[in-house]
């Protein structure tokens, strides 16, 4: 019996892994930033199926809205290396293929061996809103609100941090 | 229904792939774009155990909301520094940016 | 009769059933025709868009607009769209070709998608995802990638120019707006944009006029329209990310632009004008059609007319006015509105939409006393700029007024 769900599934991440196959293989830098973007909306598509809505459009405005089109502001202020014609791969690609390859077989084995690796999902009690209850642990202070604010606090550094770096002193 | 274990290989291969850019690309910004690749499997792996294992607990949520944050920051410092970098040496190759070596 | 969206949804449900489909494939197949049945509608409003832009343009001009092909010109758009299709279809050389033809594409389907949770009518609303206010984020994210796309692509200097200040104005504008957008939500206290609009009996423009008069501004800056059309500005840029796209290619940012428009006038009216409600729109839903039609339309008006009458800003002053001015009054604006929410929950409406306009009045007297004092000091640089003059090996920091 296949499901509607199962075919959206393994259409989605088979064009998400695609997708990512060709960030780490594409020369032109600014191609391999848009094929970032497909494979961030494919996780985002999977987000949904797991749902969770909110993550799903939370990753399309932060990784897609912001990170990647910061990703190709910096390879269109790096122009030269975006027509840089020679091999883009270091020389020691095959081991780090062999090490990928490794780390794969390592956590498929680990997934095969596992009981719990089989289960569906539980459905969600009623009245739960997910939403709801991700916004309170949020800002509870005896469940979530430090790591929370802690996250701000590390937001805030990086964006200083940022700015302080790629400051242009003249 | 699709099983817990589809998710879990899903985000080892795309876990992979990213690992695989970062130990193999050249520039800067593709590594970073192989980062950004490992923290999305990170992602799907944390919501995948939230829905099909404790969907009460929120805990998954909350380390997925803190990845975000994570990769935003991570990204906006990285790619000040190749910025910064470029306009020094001229080069976001990885391996030409090694004076710290000698 | 008084719902025939429904009754039609009803019957074809019904018809479906009949065949003797499972209902898991009733609901994708009554999916993918609402799709297609909101799609189309949308694209068919947008042809008369255009004439509904030219006429109006027309008029601010002194001019007829128009008027030679069927009455009030109205087949005018037609023509221009044979125009397109028959002209020559260019692709630069040395463009990114899939790219290329990505982008247009890319820029009408993001604005498309966003009438999927706009709330037609009562019964009618594509989806009503708990998140609608930051989907409409998600995708406006989207439509940014358009336009890089198409600047870069393109392979012209002008075009890549013309996107990176786009892409920056549309970042930078991004940050007031959505926080404009977090107001109704406290408001309303739910993300979901039917919620919203059915939670309005005050509309949200008296309980939250800043938020409205912002949320305006970003989406003219959004849209790059005149005063923020730094993206196309003629004169220095030539025509911006669009320039090496020729026939029906253009054709499609044209409609983009001018769907998005009416886009936001729709969500304007979703979220500060109350939607679809008005007299009798629950319990005949077919006028809130009309409504939130005549809703839209009319803030689709204010913009243009917003768009025909200011001179364009600089880019410096653009940024300045965005990072100076609108996000820290947003900010502002927003802090209090929660605060108020949380104090004055426990009284009447009247009280609380009472007192939730009087805070945002005594905000604006401020905001006014603070923009006016900055106008006398601009205006006396400009009419003595020696004495404001800064000594040749310092940086000058001073930045002209962006205020009109």
């Amino acid at each position: 019996m296949i499901y509607p769900l199962q075919v959206v599934f393994i259409l989605v991440s088979a064009v998400t892994l695609g997708a990512a196959l060709m960030v780490v293989t594409t020369r032109n830098m600014v191609r391999a930033a848009l094929w970032l973007v497909l494979a961030l909306f494919g996780v985002a598509i999977l987000f949904v199926l797991l749902e969770a809505g909110f993550f799903a459009v939370a990753q399309v405005i932060i990784y897609i809205g912001a990170i990647a089109i910061l990703m190709i502001f910096a390879v269109m202020l790096t122009r030269r290396i975006a027509q840089d014609p020679g091999p883009q791969l270091n020389s020691t690609w095959p081991i780090a293929a062999v090490i990928a390859l490794l780390v794969f077989g390592l956590i498929v084995f680990l997934v095969q061996v596992w009981d719990r690796a089989a289960s569906l999902p539980p459905p969600l009690p009623q009245g739960f809103a997910p939403l709801q209850e991700l916004g309170v642990a949020l800002v509870s202070a005896d469940r979530y609100l430090i790591p929370f604010e802690i996250a701000s606090v590390l937001l805030l550094a990086a964006l200083i941090g940022a700015i302080v770096v790629a400051w242009e002193r003249k | 229904m699709i099983p817990l274990s589809w998710y879990l290989i899903f985000a080892a291969a795309l876990f992979s792939i990213g690992l695989f850019g970062v130990l193999s690309r050249k520039n800067a910004v593709a590594i970073l774009m192989g980062v950004e690749l490992m923290l999305n499997a990170v992602n799907v792996n944390l919501l995948a155990f939230w829905r099909y294992l404790a969907p009460e607990n929120m805990a998954g949520q909350v380390f997925a909301v803190i990845v975000f944050a994570v990769a935003a920051s991570e990204v906006a410092v990285g790619l000040a520094l190749v910025i910064s970098v470029y306009r020094r040496r001229q080069s976001v190759q990885a391996d030409e940016i090694n004076l710290l070596k000698y | 009769m008084s719902d025939p969206v429904t009754f039609v949804a009803k019957w074809l449900e019904a018809y479906l059933s009949g065949l003797g489909l499972a209902s898991g494939w009733i609901a994708v197949i009554m999916a993918a025709l609402g799709v297609i049945a909101l799609g189309s509608a949308v694209l068919l409003l947008d042809i008369l868009l255009v004439w509904v832009e030219r006429k109006v343009v027309a008029r601010f001009q002194d001019r007829l607009g128009p008027n030679r092909l069927g009455p009030f010109g109205l087949f005018q758009p037609i023509a221009d769209v044979l125009k397109l299709l028959l002209k020559e279809d260019i692709i630069p050389q040395g463009a990114d070709k899939f790219v290329y033809n990505l982008a247009p594409i890319l820029a009408l389907a993001t604005v498309i998608m966003l009438w999927a949770v706009i709330p037609i009518s009562a019964t009618v609303a594509g989806s009503e995802i708990n998140v609608g206010a930051l989907y409409i984020v998600a995708v406006g994210a989207l439509g940014t990638l358009s336009i890089i796309m198409a600047g870069w692509a393109s392979n012209n200097k002008y075009a890549l120019l013309g996107a990176f200040r786009m892409v920056a104005q549309m970042i930078s504008y991004e940050v007031p707006m959505v926080i404009a957008i977090l107001i109704p939500v406290i408001l309303a206290k739910s993300m979901a944009l039917t919620d919203i609009v059915e939670s309005q009996t005050v509309w949200y423009i008296v309980l939250a006029p800043i938020a409205a008069i912002v949320f305006l501004i970003g989406a003219q800056a959004e849209l790059g329209r005149a005063p923020f059309d730094l993206s196309e500005a003629e004169s220095e840029i030539v025509a911006g990310y669009h320039i090496e796209y020729s026939g029906m290619k253009f054709g499609l940012f044209y409609a983009g632009e001018l769907l998005h428009a009416l886009t936001f006038g729709g969500l304007f009216a979703t979220f500060f004008l109350g939607g679809w409600r008005g007299w009798g729109a629950e319990t005949y839903p077919i006028l809130g059609i009309g409504y939130f039609l005549i809703k839209s339309m009319f803030m689709y008006w204010v913009i243009m007319w917003i768009k025909y009458s200011f001179p364009r800003v600089r880019i410096d002053q653009m940024l300045n006015f965005c990072w100076k001015f609108l996000t820290p009054l947003i900010l502002t604006v927003l802090s209090i509105t929660a605060i108020l929410d949380k104090l004055m929950s426990g009284l009447p409406y009247w009280a609380y939409v009472l007192g939730m306009l009087l805070s945002n009045l005594v905000i604006l007297y401020f905001v006014y006393q603070a923009v006016g004092r900055y106008a006398r000091r601009e205006r006396q640089r400009v009419a003595d700029p020696e004495k404001f003059r800064v000594n040749f090996p310092v940086k000058s920091t001073a930045s002209p007024s962006h205020l009109p």
